[in-house]
Protein backbone atom coordinates (compact mmCIF):
# COMPACT_ATOMS: atom_id res chain seq x y z
CA UNK A 1 0.00 0.00 0.00
CA UNK A 2 3.31 2.26 0.10
CA UNK A 3 1.90 3.62 -3.53
CA UNK A 4 -1.50 4.82 -2.31
CA UNK A 5 -0.15 6.76 0.82
CA UNK A 6 2.01 8.96 -0.47
CA UNK A 7 2.96 11.59 2.78
CA UNK A 8 6.34 11.61 2.55
CA UNK A 9 9.11 11.26 0.34
CA UNK A 10 11.01 8.37 1.12
CA UNK A 11 14.87 10.12 1.57
CA UNK A 12 16.38 7.02 0.06
CA UNK A 13 14.86 7.32 -2.97
CA UNK A 14 15.93 10.99 -3.59
CA UNK A 15 18.23 10.49 -6.06
CA UNK A 16 15.61 9.15 -8.29
CA UNK A 17 14.13 13.03 -9.04
CA UNK A 18 17.41 13.75 -11.01
CA UNK A 19 17.51 10.41 -13.09
CA UNK A 20 15.18 12.34 -15.57
CA UNK A 21 16.84 15.81 -15.69
CA UNK A 22 20.34 14.80 -15.85
CA UNK A 23 19.69 12.29 -18.40
CA UNK A 24 17.70 14.99 -20.56
CA UNK A 25 21.00 17.29 -20.28
CA UNK A 26 23.08 14.15 -21.48
CA UNK A 27 21.06 13.08 -24.26
CA UNK A 28 21.19 17.17 -25.41
CA UNK A 29 24.98 17.62 -24.80
CA UNK A 30 25.57 14.40 -26.56
CA UNK A 31 23.31 15.24 -29.42
CA UNK A 32 24.94 18.46 -29.68
CA UNK A 33 28.41 17.55 -29.93
CA UNK A 34 28.44 14.57 -32.21
CA UNK A 35 26.01 17.15 -34.18
CA UNK A 36 23.20 14.57 -34.63
CA UNK A 37 21.03 17.71 -36.27
CA UNK A 38 22.31 20.29 -38.41
CA UNK A 39 19.67 22.41 -37.31
CA UNK A 40 21.26 26.04 -35.89
CA UNK A 41 18.46 25.50 -33.12
CA UNK A 42 20.54 22.56 -31.50
CA UNK A 43 22.60 24.94 -29.46
CA UNK A 44 24.94 23.28 -27.12
CA UNK A 45 24.88 23.75 -23.24
CA UNK A 46 27.88 25.27 -23.23
CA UNK A 47 27.03 27.90 -25.15
CA UNK A 48 23.59 28.81 -23.19
CA UNK A 49 25.96 28.96 -20.28
CA UNK A 50 28.22 30.86 -22.43
CA UNK A 51 25.56 33.39 -23.36
CA UNK A 52 24.19 33.32 -19.79
CA UNK A 53 27.77 34.78 -18.62
CA UNK A 54 27.53 37.18 -21.21
CA UNK A 55 23.95 38.35 -20.45
CA UNK A 56 25.08 38.54 -16.24
CA UNK A 57 28.40 40.36 -16.65
CA UNK A 58 27.27 42.93 -19.66
CA UNK A 59 24.18 43.70 -17.42
CA UNK A 60 21.90 43.28 -20.05
CA UNK A 61 20.50 40.92 -17.78
CA UNK A 62 20.53 42.76 -14.49
CA UNK A 63 18.48 45.51 -16.63
CA UNK A 64 16.12 43.36 -17.93
CA UNK A 65 15.30 41.79 -14.21
CA UNK A 66 15.12 44.53 -12.78
CA UNK A 67 12.64 45.90 -15.22
CA UNK A 68 10.53 43.20 -15.08
CA UNK A 69 10.88 42.75 -11.27
CA UNK A 70 9.69 46.47 -10.81
CA UNK A 71 6.81 45.83 -12.86
CA UNK A 72 5.37 42.76 -11.57
CA UNK A 73 5.55 43.79 -7.77
CA UNK A 74 4.18 47.48 -8.38
CA UNK A 75 1.28 45.84 -10.37
CA UNK A 76 1.17 43.01 -7.79
CA UNK A 77 0.82 45.34 -4.83
CA UNK A 78 -1.77 47.82 -6.93
CA UNK A 79 -3.74 44.82 -7.56
CA UNK A 80 -4.03 42.92 -4.52
CA UNK A 81 -4.29 46.17 -2.33
CA UNK A 82 -7.35 46.87 -4.80
CA UNK A 83 -8.23 42.91 -4.52
CA UNK A 84 -8.53 43.07 -0.54
CA UNK A 85 -10.77 46.20 -0.79
CA UNK A 86 -12.89 44.67 -3.27
CA UNK A 87 -13.30 41.59 -1.63
CA UNK A 88 -14.20 42.21 1.50
CA UNK A 89 -16.85 44.76 0.85
CA UNK A 90 -18.15 41.43 -1.38
CA UNK A 91 -17.81 39.40 1.06
CA UNK A 92 -18.70 41.34 3.43
CA UNK A 93 -21.87 43.44 2.13
CA UNK A 94 -24.79 41.77 0.74
CA UNK A 95 -25.66 44.52 -0.99
CA UNK A 96 -22.80 45.21 -2.82
CA UNK A 97 -22.37 41.58 -3.79
CA UNK A 98 -25.93 41.95 -5.29
CA UNK A 99 -24.69 44.92 -6.68
CA UNK A 100 -21.44 44.24 -8.09
CA UNK A 101 -21.59 40.14 -7.75
CA UNK A 102 -22.59 39.12 -11.19
CA UNK A 103 -20.52 42.19 -13.22
CA UNK A 104 -17.61 40.83 -11.52
CA UNK A 105 -18.04 37.18 -12.47
CA UNK A 106 -18.85 37.87 -16.04
CA UNK A 107 -16.00 40.78 -16.14
CA UNK A 108 -13.41 37.51 -14.97
CA UNK A 109 -14.08 35.27 -17.47
CA UNK A 110 -13.00 37.17 -19.91
CA UNK A 111 -9.51 35.91 -21.36
CA UNK A 112 -7.34 38.30 -19.31
CA UNK A 113 -5.01 38.70 -22.40
CA UNK A 114 -8.01 39.88 -24.11
CA UNK A 115 -7.77 43.10 -22.55
CA UNK A 116 -4.26 43.83 -23.34
CA UNK A 117 -5.52 45.14 -27.29
CA UNK A 118 -7.86 47.41 -24.93
CA UNK A 119 -5.01 48.46 -22.64
CA UNK A 120 -3.09 49.09 -25.37
CA UNK A 121 -4.84 51.91 -27.11
CA UNK A 122 -5.97 53.18 -23.83
CA UNK A 123 -2.37 53.26 -22.01
CA UNK A 124 -0.11 53.07 -24.61
CA UNK A 125 2.78 50.51 -24.39
CA UNK A 126 4.49 51.79 -21.47
CA UNK A 127 5.16 50.82 -18.11
CA UNK A 128 1.80 52.54 -17.62
CA UNK A 129 -0.35 50.08 -19.44
CA UNK A 130 1.85 47.32 -18.21
CA UNK A 131 0.92 47.87 -14.61
CA UNK A 132 -2.16 48.36 -15.22
CA UNK A 133 -2.74 44.97 -16.83
CA UNK A 134 -0.72 43.52 -13.67
CA UNK A 135 -2.60 44.40 -11.67
CA UNK A 136 -5.79 43.31 -13.48
CA UNK A 137 -3.87 40.02 -13.30
CA UNK A 138 -3.42 40.11 -9.65
CA UNK A 139 -6.86 41.48 -8.82
CA UNK A 140 -8.89 38.52 -9.77
CA UNK A 141 -7.60 35.80 -7.71
CA UNK A 142 -7.38 38.00 -4.38
CA UNK A 143 -11.02 39.11 -5.33
CA UNK A 144 -12.14 36.01 -5.61
CA UNK A 145 -10.64 33.98 -2.79
CA UNK A 146 -11.20 36.93 -0.06
CA UNK A 147 -14.91 36.85 -1.02
CA UNK A 148 -15.23 32.87 -0.49
CA UNK A 149 -13.09 33.09 2.58
CA UNK A 150 -15.32 36.00 4.20
CA UNK A 151 -18.43 34.12 3.12
CA UNK A 152 -17.87 30.53 3.85
CA UNK A 153 -16.89 31.57 7.86
CA UNK A 154 -18.44 28.47 10.16
CA UNK A 155 -22.01 29.40 11.15
CA UNK A 156 -20.91 27.88 14.47
CA UNK A 157 -18.18 31.23 14.83
CA UNK A 158 -20.58 33.57 13.76
CA UNK A 159 -23.27 32.01 16.38
CA UNK A 160 -20.56 32.51 19.19
CA UNK A 161 -20.23 36.27 18.26
CA UNK A 162 -23.33 36.20 18.43
CA UNK A 163 -23.92 35.27 21.65
CA UNK A 164 -20.85 37.45 22.98
CA UNK A 165 -22.94 39.84 22.06
CA UNK A 166 -20.01 41.11 19.43
CA UNK A 167 -20.87 44.25 17.27
CA UNK A 168 -20.67 43.86 13.79
CA UNK A 169 -17.45 45.59 13.36
CA UNK A 170 -16.27 43.47 16.16
CA UNK A 171 -17.39 39.98 14.03
CA UNK A 172 -15.58 41.40 11.28
CA UNK A 173 -11.90 42.03 12.37
CA UNK A 174 -12.23 39.31 15.44
CA UNK A 175 -14.40 36.21 13.83
CA UNK A 176 -14.74 37.30 10.51
CA UNK A 177 -11.24 38.03 8.71
CA UNK A 178 -9.36 35.46 10.56
CA UNK A 179 -11.18 32.95 9.58
CA UNK A 180 -11.06 33.81 6.16
CA UNK A 181 -6.98 34.34 6.54
CA UNK A 182 -6.13 31.05 4.83
CA UNK A 183 -8.66 31.52 1.82
CA UNK A 184 -7.08 35.22 1.70
CA UNK A 185 -3.47 34.34 1.53
CA UNK A 186 -4.54 31.52 -1.35
CA UNK A 187 -5.79 34.64 -3.13
CA UNK A 188 -2.75 36.46 -2.93
CA UNK A 189 -0.26 33.33 -3.56
CA UNK A 190 -2.54 33.14 -6.53
CA UNK A 191 -2.03 36.92 -7.61
CA UNK A 192 1.46 36.50 -7.13
CA UNK A 193 2.13 33.63 -9.67
CA UNK A 194 -0.18 35.37 -11.93
CA UNK A 195 1.24 38.63 -11.82
CA UNK A 196 4.47 36.47 -12.88
CA UNK A 197 2.93 35.52 -15.73
CA UNK A 198 1.31 38.56 -16.73
CA UNK A 199 4.49 40.48 -16.95
CA UNK A 200 5.96 38.05 -19.23
CA UNK A 201 2.82 38.30 -21.14
CA UNK A 202 2.66 41.93 -20.95
CA UNK A 203 6.23 42.62 -22.24
CA UNK A 204 5.59 40.10 -25.10
CA UNK A 205 2.28 42.22 -26.22
CA UNK A 206 3.35 45.33 -25.07
CA UNK A 207 6.71 45.74 -27.06
CA UNK A 208 8.92 48.40 -25.72
CA UNK A 209 11.32 49.07 -22.88
CA UNK A 210 13.47 45.83 -21.67
CA UNK A 211 12.84 42.95 -19.76
CA UNK A 212 12.78 39.11 -19.50
CA UNK A 213 10.22 39.07 -21.93
CA UNK A 214 11.72 40.96 -24.37
CA UNK A 215 15.09 39.05 -23.86
CA UNK A 216 13.26 36.37 -24.67
CA UNK A 217 11.78 37.99 -27.91
CA UNK A 218 14.64 39.19 -28.93
CA UNK A 219 16.50 35.51 -29.36
CA UNK A 220 13.09 33.93 -30.96
CA UNK A 221 13.54 36.81 -33.92
CA UNK A 222 16.90 36.38 -34.25
CA UNK A 223 16.77 32.52 -33.87
CA UNK A 224 19.32 32.71 -31.12
CA UNK A 225 18.12 29.26 -29.43
CA UNK A 226 20.77 30.19 -26.34
CA UNK A 227 19.18 33.08 -25.35
CA UNK A 228 15.77 31.59 -25.49
CA UNK A 229 16.89 28.88 -23.15
CA UNK A 230 18.52 31.25 -21.09
CA UNK A 231 15.34 33.36 -20.57
CA UNK A 232 13.41 30.27 -20.11
CA UNK A 233 15.77 29.08 -17.32
CA UNK A 234 15.35 32.32 -15.89
CA UNK A 235 11.78 32.89 -16.25
CA UNK A 236 11.12 29.38 -14.40
CA UNK A 237 13.75 30.36 -11.75
CA UNK A 238 12.13 33.74 -10.82
CA UNK A 239 8.74 31.80 -10.88
CA UNK A 240 10.45 29.61 -8.07
CA UNK A 241 11.70 32.22 -5.76
CA UNK A 242 8.37 33.81 -5.73
CA UNK A 243 6.78 30.73 -5.11
CA UNK A 244 8.95 29.59 -2.30
CA UNK A 245 8.78 33.35 -1.04
CA UNK A 246 5.47 33.29 -0.98
CA UNK A 247 4.70 29.81 0.89
CA UNK A 248 7.56 30.99 3.58
CA UNK A 249 5.10 33.94 3.93
CA UNK A 250 2.20 32.31 4.11
CA UNK A 251 3.55 29.70 6.60
CA UNK A 252 5.01 32.43 8.66
CA UNK A 253 1.88 34.46 8.70
CA UNK A 254 -0.08 31.49 9.76
CA UNK A 255 2.13 30.63 12.71
CA UNK A 256 1.95 34.15 13.94
CA UNK A 257 -2.06 33.78 13.79
CA UNK A 258 -1.97 30.73 15.15
CA UNK A 259 -3.63 29.58 12.24
CA UNK A 260 -3.56 26.08 11.14
CA UNK A 261 -3.01 25.67 7.46
CA UNK A 262 -6.28 23.93 5.60
CA UNK B 1 -37.74 1.09 57.52
CA UNK B 2 -38.85 4.82 57.46
CA UNK B 3 -42.40 5.73 57.68
CA UNK B 4 -42.94 7.28 54.33
CA UNK B 5 -41.63 3.98 52.58
CA UNK B 6 -43.78 1.96 54.56
CA UNK B 7 -47.33 3.91 53.36
CA UNK B 8 -46.01 4.39 49.56
CA UNK B 9 -46.07 0.63 49.67
CA UNK B 10 -49.56 0.04 51.13
CA UNK B 11 -52.16 0.48 48.52
CA UNK B 12 -54.88 1.05 50.09
CA UNK B 13 -53.55 4.40 51.35
CA UNK B 14 -52.13 5.54 48.13
CA UNK B 15 -54.27 8.12 46.30
CA UNK B 16 -57.24 7.34 44.57
CA UNK B 17 -55.86 8.37 40.90
CA UNK B 18 -52.71 6.37 41.05
CA UNK B 19 -54.50 3.58 41.18
CA UNK B 20 -55.20 1.54 37.61
CA UNK B 21 -59.16 2.07 36.88
CA UNK B 22 -60.42 -0.45 34.12
CA UNK B 23 -60.06 1.04 30.78
CA UNK B 24 -62.98 2.89 29.48
CA UNK B 25 -64.10 1.49 25.98
CA UNK B 26 -61.88 3.29 23.27
CA UNK B 27 -63.55 6.21 21.99
CA UNK B 28 -62.94 7.31 18.57
CA UNK B 29 -62.37 10.99 17.85
CA UNK B 30 -64.04 11.96 14.91
CA UNK B 31 -61.85 12.97 11.90
CA UNK B 32 -59.77 15.98 11.77
CA UNK B 33 -61.24 18.42 9.23
CA UNK B 34 -58.68 18.70 6.42
CA UNK B 35 -56.71 21.88 6.90
CA UNK B 36 -53.82 23.15 4.88
CA UNK B 37 -50.58 22.97 6.92
CA UNK B 38 -49.88 25.88 8.83
CA UNK B 39 -47.74 28.17 7.22
CA UNK B 40 -44.64 29.36 9.46
CA UNK B 41 -42.65 32.67 8.81
CA UNK B 42 -39.72 31.16 7.81
CA UNK B 43 -38.21 34.41 6.06
CA UNK B 44 -36.32 36.97 7.16
CA UNK B 45 -37.48 40.20 8.16
CA UNK B 46 -36.13 41.69 5.17
CA UNK B 47 -37.15 38.80 3.62
CA UNK B 48 -38.71 41.27 0.88
CA UNK B 49 -35.61 41.96 -0.69
CA UNK B 50 -34.50 38.70 -1.11
CA UNK B 51 -36.28 37.16 -3.36
CA UNK B 52 -35.39 36.75 -7.49
CA UNK B 53 -36.57 39.68 -9.19
CA UNK B 54 -34.94 42.28 -7.26
CA UNK B 55 -31.48 40.08 -7.14
CA UNK B 56 -31.80 39.90 -10.74
CA UNK B 57 -32.66 43.82 -11.10
CA UNK B 58 -29.71 44.60 -8.98
CA UNK B 59 -27.54 42.39 -10.41
CA UNK B 60 -28.33 44.44 -13.92
CA UNK B 61 -28.27 48.00 -12.34
CA UNK B 62 -24.49 48.13 -12.59
CA UNK B 63 -23.91 46.89 -16.42
CA UNK B 64 -26.70 48.92 -17.50
CA UNK B 65 -25.77 52.24 -15.49
CA UNK B 66 -22.16 51.16 -17.58
CA UNK B 67 -23.61 51.22 -20.56
CA UNK B 68 -25.58 54.40 -20.01
CA UNK B 69 -22.53 56.26 -18.74
CA UNK B 70 -20.92 54.82 -22.07
CA UNK B 71 -23.29 55.79 -24.76
CA UNK B 72 -24.12 59.43 -23.04
CA UNK B 73 -20.29 59.37 -22.71
CA UNK B 74 -19.35 58.74 -26.81
CA UNK B 75 -22.45 60.98 -27.67
CA UNK B 76 -21.29 63.73 -26.16
CA UNK B 77 -17.61 63.12 -27.36
CA UNK B 78 -16.02 62.98 -23.94
CA UNK B 79 -13.49 60.75 -25.49
CA UNK B 80 -12.88 60.09 -29.13
CA UNK B 81 -13.86 57.38 -31.15
CA UNK B 82 -10.85 55.76 -31.76
CA UNK B 83 -10.35 55.52 -28.08
CA UNK B 84 -13.65 54.40 -26.84
CA UNK B 85 -16.06 53.68 -29.83
CA UNK B 86 -20.14 54.13 -28.83
CA UNK B 87 -21.68 50.93 -28.41
CA UNK B 88 -23.60 51.44 -30.96
CA UNK B 89 -20.36 50.74 -33.23
CA UNK B 90 -19.65 47.65 -31.47
CA UNK B 91 -22.59 46.28 -32.10
CA UNK B 92 -22.61 47.23 -35.70
CA UNK B 93 -19.04 45.22 -36.02
CA UNK B 94 -20.84 42.44 -33.90
CA UNK B 95 -23.34 42.03 -36.26
CA UNK B 96 -20.93 42.49 -39.51
CA UNK B 97 -19.36 40.02 -37.90
CA UNK B 98 -22.18 37.42 -37.43
CA UNK B 99 -23.03 38.31 -41.39
CA UNK B 100 -20.10 38.12 -43.26
CA UNK B 101 -19.38 35.05 -41.88
CA UNK B 102 -16.20 35.68 -40.79
CA UNK B 103 -17.10 35.76 -37.47
CA UNK B 104 -18.02 31.45 -37.68
CA UNK B 105 -14.80 31.70 -39.46
CA UNK B 106 -12.52 32.79 -37.16
CA UNK B 107 -14.52 31.04 -34.03
CA UNK B 108 -14.57 27.96 -35.25
CA UNK B 109 -10.45 27.61 -36.32
CA UNK B 110 -10.11 28.88 -32.53
CA UNK B 111 -12.72 26.17 -31.47
CA UNK B 112 -10.69 23.97 -33.11
CA UNK B 113 -7.50 24.62 -31.97
CA UNK B 114 -8.70 24.30 -28.15
CA UNK B 115 -10.44 21.08 -28.66
CA UNK B 116 -7.70 19.32 -30.25
CA UNK B 117 -5.12 21.01 -27.87
CA UNK B 118 -7.07 20.32 -24.71
CA UNK B 119 -7.98 16.50 -26.01
CA UNK B 120 -4.46 16.36 -26.32
CA UNK B 121 -2.97 17.79 -23.10
CA UNK B 122 -5.90 16.49 -20.71
CA UNK B 123 -5.42 12.80 -22.08
CA UNK B 124 -1.76 13.11 -21.57
CA UNK B 125 -1.52 15.15 -17.97
CA UNK B 126 -4.62 12.31 -17.36
CA UNK B 127 -1.87 9.31 -18.40
CA UNK B 128 0.52 11.04 -16.50
CA UNK B 129 -1.18 11.95 -13.24
CA UNK B 130 -2.77 8.39 -13.21
CA UNK B 131 1.00 7.11 -13.83
CA UNK B 132 2.30 8.93 -10.86
CA UNK B 133 -0.78 8.51 -9.00
CA UNK B 134 -0.70 4.82 -9.31
CA UNK B 135 3.52 3.94 -8.71
CA UNK B 136 5.15 6.17 -6.58
CA UNK B 137 8.37 5.05 -8.26
CA UNK B 138 7.48 6.25 -11.56
CA UNK B 139 6.34 9.68 -9.21
CA UNK B 140 9.78 9.71 -7.97
CA UNK B 141 11.56 9.97 -11.04
CA UNK B 142 8.93 12.14 -12.88
CA UNK B 143 7.60 14.34 -10.55
CA UNK B 144 11.00 16.64 -9.49
CA UNK B 145 11.21 17.60 -13.62
CA UNK B 146 7.90 17.96 -14.00
CA UNK B 147 7.74 20.74 -11.00
CA UNK B 148 10.70 22.22 -12.18
CA UNK B 149 9.41 22.70 -16.10
CA UNK B 150 5.90 23.91 -14.23
CA UNK B 151 7.66 26.53 -13.15
CA UNK B 152 8.14 28.16 -16.88
CA UNK B 153 4.48 29.44 -18.06
CA UNK B 154 3.30 28.56 -20.77
CA UNK B 155 4.25 32.11 -22.56
CA UNK B 156 7.90 31.45 -21.47
CA UNK B 157 7.66 28.19 -23.67
CA UNK B 158 6.67 30.05 -26.30
CA UNK B 159 9.16 31.67 -27.89
CA UNK B 160 11.57 28.07 -27.60
CA UNK B 161 8.26 26.16 -29.72
CA UNK B 162 8.12 29.31 -32.01
CA UNK B 163 11.97 28.38 -33.21
CA UNK B 164 11.43 24.35 -32.88
CA UNK B 165 7.41 24.12 -34.80
CA UNK B 166 7.29 27.84 -37.02
CA UNK B 167 4.45 29.55 -36.77
CA UNK B 168 2.19 26.72 -37.78
CA UNK B 169 -0.68 24.89 -36.43
CA UNK B 170 1.69 22.34 -34.73
CA UNK B 171 2.84 25.67 -32.52
CA UNK B 172 -0.72 26.25 -31.00
CA UNK B 173 -1.75 22.38 -30.91
CA UNK B 174 1.68 22.04 -28.34
CA UNK B 175 1.06 25.35 -26.47
CA UNK B 176 -2.86 24.80 -25.63
CA UNK B 177 -1.70 21.18 -25.16
CA UNK B 178 0.82 21.73 -22.90
CA UNK B 179 -1.73 24.82 -20.96
CA UNK B 180 -4.27 21.85 -20.26
CA UNK B 181 -1.75 19.37 -19.54
CA UNK B 182 0.20 20.96 -16.22
CA UNK B 183 -3.40 21.34 -14.07
CA UNK B 184 -5.04 18.03 -15.40
CA UNK B 185 -2.01 16.69 -14.46
CA UNK B 186 -1.41 18.54 -11.01
CA UNK B 187 -5.30 17.73 -10.08
CA UNK B 188 -5.45 13.38 -11.14
CA UNK B 189 -1.90 13.19 -8.72
CA UNK B 190 -3.59 15.21 -5.76
CA UNK B 191 -7.01 13.00 -6.10
CA UNK B 192 -4.69 10.03 -5.81
CA UNK B 193 -3.16 11.56 -2.52
CA UNK B 194 -6.45 12.95 -1.20
CA UNK B 195 -8.38 9.65 -0.98
CA UNK B 196 -10.09 9.58 2.09
CA UNK B 197 -8.31 7.37 4.44
CA UNK B 198 -11.47 5.83 6.11
CA UNK B 199 -12.28 4.15 2.89
CA UNK B 200 -9.07 3.23 2.37
CA UNK B 201 -8.79 1.61 5.80
CA UNK B 202 -12.26 0.11 4.86
CA UNK B 203 -11.23 -1.88 2.19
CA UNK B 204 -8.10 -3.09 3.70
CA UNK B 205 -10.27 -4.17 6.72
CA UNK B 206 -12.10 -6.52 4.16
CA UNK B 207 -9.27 -7.56 2.59
CA UNK B 208 -9.47 -5.94 -1.08
CA UNK B 209 -6.93 -6.72 -3.23
CA UNK B 210 -4.22 -3.87 -4.10
CA UNK B 211 -6.33 -3.95 -7.99
CA UNK B 212 -9.45 -3.23 -6.16
CA UNK B 213 -8.32 -0.94 -3.87
CA UNK B 214 -7.50 1.47 -7.42
CA UNK B 215 -10.90 0.07 -9.24
CA UNK B 216 -13.65 0.32 -6.24
CA UNK B 217 -12.11 3.09 -4.00
CA UNK B 218 -9.40 5.54 -5.47
CA UNK B 219 -10.79 5.95 -8.97
CA UNK B 220 -14.55 6.41 -7.81
CA UNK B 221 -13.31 9.03 -5.01
CA UNK B 222 -10.75 10.54 -7.96
CA UNK B 223 -13.50 10.81 -10.48
CA UNK B 224 -14.48 14.65 -9.26
CA UNK B 225 -11.02 16.15 -8.22
CA UNK B 226 -10.09 14.71 -11.75
CA UNK B 227 -13.04 16.74 -13.39
CA UNK B 228 -12.23 19.90 -11.56
CA UNK B 229 -8.52 19.63 -13.48
CA UNK B 230 -10.05 19.30 -16.65
CA UNK B 231 -12.21 22.26 -16.30
CA UNK B 232 -8.94 24.26 -14.84
CA UNK B 233 -7.47 22.88 -17.68
CA UNK B 234 -10.04 24.16 -20.08
CA UNK B 235 -9.89 27.73 -18.49
CA UNK B 236 -6.00 27.66 -18.94
CA UNK B 237 -6.23 26.28 -22.80
CA UNK B 238 -8.61 28.95 -23.72
CA UNK B 239 -6.71 31.76 -21.96
CA UNK B 240 -3.46 30.55 -23.87
CA UNK B 241 -5.35 30.27 -27.05
CA UNK B 242 -5.91 33.94 -27.02
CA UNK B 243 -2.29 34.65 -26.18
CA UNK B 244 -1.04 32.54 -29.31
CA UNK B 245 -3.48 33.76 -31.50
CA UNK B 246 -2.48 37.01 -30.51
CA UNK B 247 1.04 36.48 -30.74
CA UNK B 248 1.03 34.41 -34.24
CA UNK B 249 -1.80 33.38 -36.25
CA UNK B 250 -3.58 34.29 -39.42
CA UNK B 251 -7.42 33.80 -38.53
CA UNK B 252 -9.06 32.35 -35.11
CA UNK B 253 -10.79 34.80 -32.36
CA UNK B 254 -7.28 36.41 -31.08
CA UNK B 255 -6.06 36.99 -34.87
CA UNK B 256 -9.63 39.39 -34.75
CA UNK B 257 -8.30 41.32 -31.83
CA UNK B 258 -5.13 41.12 -32.87
CA UNK B 259 -5.99 43.01 -36.72
CA UNK B 260 -8.56 45.00 -34.84
CA UNK B 261 -5.84 46.29 -32.87
CA UNK B 262 -3.48 47.18 -35.60
CA UNK B 263 -5.89 49.24 -37.40
CA UNK B 264 -7.15 50.56 -34.57
CA UNK B 265 -10.94 49.36 -35.10
CA UNK B 266 -11.74 49.31 -31.44
CA UNK B 267 -14.93 48.27 -32.01
CA UNK B 268 -14.28 45.57 -33.99
CA UNK B 269 -11.26 44.39 -31.21
CA UNK B 270 -14.21 44.72 -28.25
CA UNK B 271 -16.68 42.67 -30.30
CA UNK B 272 -14.15 40.00 -30.77
CA UNK B 273 -13.75 40.50 -26.75
CA UNK B 274 -17.38 39.99 -26.14
CA UNK B 275 -17.20 36.62 -28.42
CA UNK B 276 -13.88 34.99 -26.65
CA UNK B 277 -15.75 36.13 -23.31
CA UNK B 278 -18.68 34.80 -23.98
CA UNK B 279 -17.86 31.29 -26.07
CA UNK B 280 -15.41 30.78 -22.95
CA UNK B 281 -18.44 31.74 -20.43
CA UNK B 282 -20.63 29.33 -21.79
CA UNK B 283 -18.50 26.72 -21.72
CA UNK B 284 -17.39 27.09 -18.26
CA UNK B 285 -20.78 27.27 -16.99
CA UNK B 286 -21.00 23.61 -19.01
CA UNK B 287 -18.02 22.13 -16.96
CA UNK B 288 -19.19 23.60 -14.12
CA UNK B 289 -22.96 21.99 -14.21
CA UNK B 290 -21.11 18.85 -14.91
CA UNK B 291 -18.71 19.18 -11.90
CA UNK B 292 -21.83 20.58 -9.28
CA UNK B 293 -23.41 17.09 -10.41
CA UNK B 294 -20.11 14.78 -9.52
CA UNK B 295 -19.35 16.79 -6.47
CA UNK B 296 -23.06 16.32 -4.87
CA UNK B 297 -23.16 14.92 -1.51
CA UNK B 298 -19.84 15.87 -1.23
CA UNK B 299 -18.52 18.56 1.40
CA UNK B 300 -17.57 22.01 -0.13
CA UNK B 301 -13.99 23.16 0.09
CA UNK B 302 -13.25 26.32 0.66
CA UNK B 303 -11.40 28.66 -1.58
CA UNK B 304 -10.43 27.75 -5.23
CA UNK B 305 -7.58 26.55 -7.16
CA UNK B 306 -7.41 29.52 -9.29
Amino acid sequence: MSTLTITQSSQSHRYRGWVVPIMAVAVWWLASSQGWSSSGLLVSPQKVAVTAWEQVTSGQFWRAISASLTRDVSGFVIGTTLGLLLGCLLGLSRLFERLVGPSFNTFKQISLFAWIPLISVWFGLGDVAKVVFLSLAALVPVVVNTCDGLRSVSPALLEVARVYGFTRWQTIIGVMLPAALPSIFTGIYLALVYSWLATIGAEYLLVSGSGIGNTLIEGSEHFMMDLVLFGMIVIGLVGWALNLLARRLEQRMQRLYGITPR
Amino acid sequence: MSRATAEALNPAQLPAKLIAKPLAPVKRLPNAPLRPARRVATRLPNGLWRNRATDAALAWLLPVALLGLWYVGAERGWLSEQVLPPPAFVYQALADLFASGDLWLNASASLQRVLVGFLVGSSLGITLGLAMGLSKTVEDYLLPTFNALVQIPVLGWMPFALLLFGIGEPLKYVLIAHAALVPVTLCTLQAFHEVPKRLLEVGRAYGFSRRQIVTDIVLPSAVAPIFTGLRLGFTKAWLSLVVVELLASSEGLGYLIAYGRQLFQLDLVMAAVVVVGTIGLLIDRGFEFVERRLNRGRPSKTGRLA
